[in-house]
């Protein structure tokens, strides 16, 4: 604000890393806490499952994939489950840090999976895909149908 | 033995066909909970014996891909194997320098050479030690925070580096002491107060075994 309200273009830029990673943290994860549920777990339905079917095979080879994406993170980041507008079809990728999928990649974000350590590490330790086994259980699809639907008008 | 650890390349010996033997996980020169309190067994026993030994399963692994995707003349399966190389290569160069920066003897300042070099090129002891550790503190995201010698200014230089990119290999500066803050090398026992752990690793580096490291390379 105040780097705008002097023109400071300098400034501006050098504050870049820090709204990316503070406003993409605040943006992740107020996603992640709705895309978890104590009631959550099985499989979505209706247009989200048939979209997953169309645009991954299977539910099955979809779990498969957001798994695999979410393990293969090397650092901190997420693996998101996301739609392209443009394409029409839902796509998995991995963002690094707390870069946002939205900002950075033009995908609207429908299901995130927070893989830095600190999201498993006192409970799982080194162990990430015996977390990624875990949240599978804990998945709001009520929540990412919601989304799904919201974006693809 | 020292000077061992400070010059020692991660070169595997060749065989005696000329067959490429694998990279290995080096021993720790002090017991896990040898750095008590201020990093404790259980972090030292994973961070070892799980995360470094993890980077050298898989760095000897994506090595002989390497060797294959070479041997056929495959640049884009090279290419394709860049990642986990820096990746993998790069978590084992930085642990093995790791483990030898700290002691259980550790702490305390340097002398010599070293710490001549540190007030000229920072100001004071505790000018470095601020910026250091702040410099440690701000990675966002997993990485390092390192001193490094600048062969080419002649100079010691504070810089941070993502990941498990290594220091020389990215920046060319000649790494001499490494501060890890990936958080599996400090969550378990600070949680998410990384400056807590920051402040207590000062009391268990090897100020020996950074100032062997800055005479082998500042000649």
């Amino acid at each position: 604000q105040e780097a705008l309200a002097k023109g400071d273009v300098t400034a501006q830029i050098a504050l870049q890393p820090a709204l990316k990673f503070n406003g993409g943290g605040h943006i992740n994860h107020t996603i992640f806490w709705t895309n978890l549920s104590p009631n959550g777990g099985g499989e979505p339905k209706g247009e989200l499952l048939d979209a997953i079917k169309r645009d991954f095979g299977s539910f099955d080879k979809f779990k498969e994939k957001l798994t695999a994406v979410s393990a293969g993170v090397q650092g901190s980041g997420w693996g998101w489950l996301g739609f392209n507008k443009d394409q029409g079809r839902l796509q998995i990728v991995a963002c690094p840090n707390q870069d946002p999928l939205q900002g950075t990649t033009g995908l609207i974000p429908l299901l995130g999976i927070d893989v830095w350590e600190h999201a498993y590490y006192l409970q799982y330790k080194n162990v990430r895909p015996d977390y990624l086994k875990a949240i599978w259980n804990v998945i709001n699809w009520e929540n990412v149908s919601e989304r799904y639907m919201a974006c693809k008008k | 033995m020292l000077c061992r650890a400070a010059c020692r390349k991660l070169v595997p010996a060749l065989g005696s066909l000329g067959s490429r033997q694998k990279h290995s996980l080096p021993d720790l020169q002090y017991d896990y909970g040898a750095l008590e309190p201020y990093i404790n067994a259980q972090i030292m026993q994973l961070h070892h014996s799980k995360h470094h030994a993890a980077y050298v399963n898989n760095l000897n692994v994506t090595e002989e891909k390497y060797q294959e995707a070479l041997a056929k003349g495959d640049v884009t399966a090279q290419i394709a194997l860049q990642p986990a190389l820096k990746f993998n290569g790069g978590g084992h160069i930085n642990h093995t320098i790791f483990w030898t920066n700290l002691s259980p003897n550790g702490g305390g300042e340097p002398k010599g050479e070293l710490l001549d070099a540190i007030k000229r090129d920072f100001g004071s002891f505790d000018k470095f030690k601020e910026k250091l550790t702040a410099v440690s503190a701000g990675v966002q995201g997993s990485g390092w925070g390192w001193l490094g010698f600048n062969k080419d200014q002649g100079r010691l230089q504070i810089v941070a580096c993502p990941n498990q990119d290594p220091l020389q290999g990215t920046t060319g500066l000649i790494p001499l002491l490494g501060i890890d803050v990936w958080e599996h090398a400090y969550y378990l026992q600070y949680k998410n107060v990384r400056p807590d752990y920051l402040k207590a690793i000062w009391n268990v580096i090897n100020w020996e075994n950074v100032s062997e490291r800055y005479m082998a390379c500042k000649k």
